[in-house]
């Protein structure tokens, strides 16, 4: 919950949550460095590995519930993204792609686990940070395979196209491989989640202020309507959350597999 | 937002500024789990891959084994049957013929042996004929003197003469009793 928005329920009228609601003080008090988010980071990455871990404890061909379930996750990223999306070469970047679909996953459903309540990935920073990754790798990838010049080449000139449509289409596609890609993989996933927590709190807020503050009949009976919708578009926000982590992963697969590839 | 909270007016927010401290956490958490999942959990799930497609395969694979040793075993046991019947066939008939053999060799061994006690009786018949002959003769002899004695009153004083008048009476005897049995009366 917002302490932002909290802080003004007691006025006269009803405070819509903002990008305010995303901006939370450091923990331990001003001047100290550790906020909510980064704690959910850390202690979402920890989780991860010790779940993770747990599951490959006396791991065997016939796998325990944790193993099957850890199996599953880790084989899902291998087969159905890693796999498909690049093919036999995709084996070399399934710890890559797994690790970043593990933590997103993880980072997203962070907003809608009781108590956290907190989508880390709202925050640009941690989105920027694996999208920034995923470029360099997918660039370094195509620079190994094709050389320097044949991979810009391979990318701004692509055969069979009339050489005057070269001089609009070379600069659009180098801005579209090297400045939109990760821009548009930071801000989709950013704003899924940001958009998604703000309704969210909206919903609660808004069905708690109706109830407590407006209250009589109306405000009670449209409060409800809002708590138990909020509890709706929270199994919303859980599929969301999953599908944009899945997004997120199968796109950095997907430019992997295309700087991997002999022709664009 | 027309009631601002003091450090909200301080440090206006935006979503589009990345925090340079969650970068920091943000990079070290991602790439400390990122090189922990590499190296502890990863290599397992893909040796327990490996070992499951391996067993699937391997079981397969012995099934298919297992399928054609029984074939085999069942071939070679069919040319066994095969061969015991053979033999069987061929002890049959070999035992047909040495029944016969043996049937043929044991009326032969009766044949013989038949022969032989005839002959052995035979045998004997004429020994104790020839002896109960012998014994008639000597008897025979002192009968007749005995009687012939009495008959005419004295005894006859020499020893070899009587003998003598007896051998003649008998010899006339025995060439009559040769004529009726020729072969038995020669081996006695």
């Amino acid at each position: 919950m917002s302490t932002s928005v909290l802080a003004v329920e007691g006025g006269e009228g009803f405070v819509s949550p903002g990008p305010s609601t995303f901006v939370y003080p450091p923990i331990f008090g001003e001047g100290t460095f550790l906020t909510k988010p980064m704690l959910i980071v850390i202690l979402g990455s920890a989780l991860i590995a010790v779940l993770m871990f747990l599951a490959t404890r006396r791991a065997s061909v016939v796998p325990s519930k944790g193993q099957f379930v850890g199996e599953s996750l880790y084989g899902f990223v291998r087969n159905s993204i890693a796999l498909d999306a690049i093919g036999k070469p995709g084996m070399k970047y399934v710890p890559y792609l797994a690790t970043v679909f593990f933590f997103l996953a993880t980072m997203n459903i962070a907003g809608i686990v009781p108590l956290v309540q907190f989508p880390a990935t709202s925050r640009i920073a941690f989105p920027l940070i694996l999208a920034v990754i995923s470029c360099v790798i997918f660039n370094a990838i195509g620079i190994k395979r094709h050389g320097l010049g044949g991979y810009f080449k391979d990318m701004m000139f692509p055969p069979g196209i009339p050489w005057p449509v070269y001089i609009l289409l070379a600069p659009i596609e180098f801005v579209s491989t090297i400045i939109i890609r990760p821009l548009t993989l930071t801000l989709r996933l950013t704003f899924n989640m940001f958009a998604g927590h703000l309704v969210l709190v909206l919903f609660i807020l808004g069905g708690e202020y109706l109830i407590f503050e407006y209250s009589g009949v109306v405000g009670i009976a449209a409060g409800t309507v809002a708590i138990l919708g909020s509890l709706i578009l929270t199994a919303f926000e859980g599929f969301v959350q999953l599908l944009q982590a899945y997004v997120f992963t199968l796109l950095s697969a997907l430019y992997i597999g295309g700087a991997l590839a002999d022709e664009h | 937002m027309s009631d601002p909270v003091l450090w909200l007016a301080v440090q206006e927010p935006s979503p589009l500024a990345p925090e340079p401290g969650e970068i920091v956490v943000g990079i070290i958490a991602f790439v400390l789990l990122f090189l922990f999942l590499k190296k502890k959990v990863y290599p397992v799930f893909e040796k327990t891959f490996a070992e499951r497609t391996a067993a699937i395969e391997g079981g397969i694979e012995k099934a298919e084994k297992a399928q054609a040793e029984a074939a085999e075993a069942l071939e070679k046991y069919n040319a066994q049957l095969a061969e015991a019947r053979g033999e069987a066939g061929r002890i049959r008939t070999e035992a047909q013929s040495q029944r016969a053999e043996i049937v043929e060799e044991a009326r032969t061994e009766a044949r013989t042996e038949a022969q032989r006690i005839l002959e052995a009786a035979s045998a004997q018949i004429a020994s104790e004929r020839a002896q109960a002959m012998a014994e008639l003769r000597r008897d025979i002899g002192g009968l007749a003197v005995a009687l012939a004695s009495k008959v005419v009153g004295e005894s006859l004083e020499d020893e070899a003469r009587q003998r003598r008048t007896v051998e003649r009476f008998l010899a006339g005897l025995e060439q009559a009793d040769e004529q009726a049995v020729a072969p038995s009366g020669a081996a006695g």
